[in-house]
């Protein structure tokens, strides 16, 4: 009963919040409402004993990709008045999807006559289950060879970013502390002898 | 219960591990040396694949067909082959291209390192098993290609080039992926084998569906028309270094592709990809050969001579049999020893501030360096297929199969498409032996180990067309 109370709750918030985020004017806002999605889908996951993929949302997702919208949203002026004009013109695409979706939602729904009962859904795991360690587990045996070569992938994305963007530019002035360190008083200051003047 | 793992439950995977390590290590390598000792690097990744070779070769399969890590991996005679293959052309890329970075500036060990991990995808392709290491590979390969067509960040060329590449791959990327779902969804597994032996019945609609996703995901990593745009202005924006390797080494792994997923996995819907194939290849030869006949410059001329090609290589697979199969990897092969030869004169006829790109910087090309002239004109001669050369026995073993199969109307219009090429190939011929100099052409340079190295290419694809049994036996034995 409390389970459905929770997920009922979150369940109202995460709509009211997906909704906050195609209807707010302030982009800023938008982006807000989207953390807040994220942060309860992660409570409807953990509600379905799934905790690994609760904290990687919002560790990701919230933590990392949001933070990033965030920073572009209010670092870049966009001019959204510009970026929304037109936007109407492509109102019967939406209006397409959006049909297309209900229509799905309602199969889902009804799915029922094909035989699936989904209402009754699956029987609670053991408390002593980790979702954490039976991932582990697929990870790094059934899974080992995508898992590694999906991290090569990572490497070879992170090799690429940096030789396109990282250039060393000439005349950047930069401190170099070791030679820093190691200045002599003749590096620096010049003695030079010569004669005293005469008084005037 | 959990699975153990034993030695010889990776001993067949040692050369996918042994390149991911020395990708590991050339970058460390690079990042404490690399700017002292600029070379370094390339000599290194040069040694990586003498040593990958042999690897591969003391573990090769040479009759049995193992699979590892749950069925994701397969190593088999035919990946062998091809891993060889693949680093024999690797090799031949590097050695060729690095004199040109280095007049451009752009020798970096970032270079080397993404040629690797372009390999790894190459590998990972040519032993997948399962839909996922398929995607992984593809995703491997096409990533380091789309940096190394950028790698000359002072080229605006390079950098429009590559985003197109970027942005048509993802989209690429993307209905490979959307296919592969649906072939998952309707027949439960993600693996090659078990997807061959499920597919036994008509297919479902469903599935046919799926099957146009992944099969425009092919055509348009081949390059094949109507999913070849990207093509010609990726082969011209690029450092024709880069060029030369895309132009050879990924086609391997394409190979692996259509071979793997279709004939393979997906050989239980044979009669559905052989026509949607079928199209793509008829407008290929044609398209490629009508539009090469306009071109001015060399790269994007060997750009639709590709596009040809790949209509060819196609073919092969129309025809649906092993034989047809055969007849695609030997085409394959023999395209890249050509291409190899090709975009290797390109190259080293290039100098610092000088590009040799255009077709007007060959006239009169043997008055100037008869050496590569000549390597050029074996090129031409052997992509259009004329007798003495190994082109030759290609374009007749994929006619062969499609007469077996009785093509009848494929066999005409292949023939024509390459009675078509003929015309601009033999074109650049003229242009290099009987047309004038023109003037202030700077000399090419004298290069002995790079001259020596792509006089033997040229060579091979005199040698393999004057004996093209033991090559031919090789294809026909691993996939017959």
């Amino acid at each position: 009963m409390l389970i459905q109370i929770l997920f009922y709750g979150f369940s109202l918030v995460l709509v009211a919040a997906a909704l906050g985020v195609i209807a707010a004017r302030n982009p800023v806002h938008s982006v807000l409402s989207l953390v807040l999605c994220f942060v309860t889908s992660a409570a409807i996951w953990l509600l379905f004993e799934a905790e690994f993929l609760a904290v990687v949302l919002v560790l990701v997702y919230v933590g990392a990709v949001m933070v990033l919208f965030l920073f572009v949203v209010m670092m870049l002026n966009v001019d959204f008045e510009q970026l929304r004009g037109g936007f109407t013109r492509y109102a019967w695409l939406g209006w397409i999807t959006a049909a297309v979706v209900i229509v799905e939602i309602v199969g889902v729904v009804t799915a029922k006559r094909l035989g699936v009962d989904v209402s009754r859904g699956a029987a609670p795991l053991p408390a002593d289950y980790s979702n954490t360690e039976a991932l582990g587990h697929v990870l790094y045996t059934e899974y080992v060879y995508a898992f590694e070569l999906a991290g090569m992938l990572l490497l070879v994305a992170i090799v690429a970013a940096i030789t396109l963007t990282m250039r060393r530019r000439v005349g950047l002035k930069v401190q170099n502390v070791s030679r820093q360190v190691s200045v002599k008083p003749g590096d620096r200051v010049r003695l030079v002898k010569m004669p005293a003047e005469k008084r005037q | 219960m959990q699975p153990t793992f034993t030695w010889s439950g990776v001993a067949p995977a040692l050369p996918e591990i042994y390149l991911a390590a020395a990708i590991c290590v050339l970058l460390m390598v690079e990042v404490f040396f690399g700017e002292r000792r600029r070379g370094l690097t390339g000599t290194l990744t040069l040694l990586a694949i003498a040593g990958g070779a042999a690897l591969t070769l003391a573990c090769a399969q040479v009759d049995a067909r193992v699979t590892l890590f749950s069925g994701m991996y397969v190593a088999d005679p035919l990946g062998t082959v091809l891993k060889l293959f693949a680093f024999l052309f690797l090799a031949l890329a590097l050695l060729y291209s690095r004199a040109y970075l280095e007049q451009r500036d752009i020798l970096r060990g970032e270079f080397y390192v993404l040629a690797l991990s372009a390999l790894l995808g190459v590998f990972v392709l040519v032993s997948a098993n399962s839909l996922l290491s398929v995607y992984i590979g593809v995703e491997l390969l096409a990533l380091s290609v789309y940096a190394m067509v950028a790698f000359d960040r002072t080229s605006g060329v390079a950098a429009e080039s590559a985003m197109k590449y970027f942005v048509l791959g993802a989209i690429a990327s993307g209905t490979l992926i959307y296919g592969m779902s649906m072939v998952y969804g309707l027949s439960g597994t993600l693996r090659l084998d078990d997807l061959a032996a499920r597919l036994t019945e008509a297919p479902s609609l469903g599935l046919v569906l799926g099957l146009v996703f992944i099969v425009v995901a092919v055509g348009f990593k081949f390059g094949a028309v109507p999913f070849h745009m990207w093509l010609p202005d990726v082969y011209h924006g690029a450092p024709t270094a880069v060029t030369l390797f895309i132009a050879t080494v990924p086609k391997i792994a394409y190979f692996a592709l259509a071979f793997r997923l279709l004939a393979y996995g997906l050989g239980g819907l044979t009669g559905s990809w052989t026509q949607m194939l079928a199209v793509l290849a008829v407008l290929s030869l044609v398209v490629g050969t009508v539009i090469a006949l306009a071109q001015t410059n060399i790269k994007r001329l060997l750009a639709y001579s590709a596009v040809a090609n790949v209509g060819f290589l196609l073919l092969g697979f129309v025809a649906g049999t092993p034989t047809g199969y055969g007849a695609a990897l030997y085409y394959m092969l023999a395209y890249v020893i050509v291409t190899l030869a090709g975009f290797g004169v390109v190259v080293v006829a290039s100098r610092r501030g000088f590009e040799a790109d255009e077709l007007e910087h060959y006239k009169g090309f043997h008055a100037r360096d008869p050496m590569l002239a000549l390597s050029m004109m074996v090129v031409m001669f052997s992509t259009a297929g004329v007798p003495p050369f190994i082109g030759f026995w290609a374009k007749l073993r994929i006619i062969e199969a499609l007469w077996e199969t009785g093509h009848l109307w494929l066999v005409i219009i292949a023939a024509a498409a390459s009675v078509v090429g003929l015309f601009y190939y033999l074109r650049v011929v003229k242009l290099m032996y009987f047309d004038a100099v023109p003037a202030g052409l700077p000399a090419t340079e004298k290069r002995t180990g790079v001259r020596f190295a792509l006089g033997l290419n040229a060579l091979a694809v005199l040698a393999l067309g004057v004996v093209p049994n033991p090559l031919l036996e090789l294809c026909e034995r691993l996939l017959g």
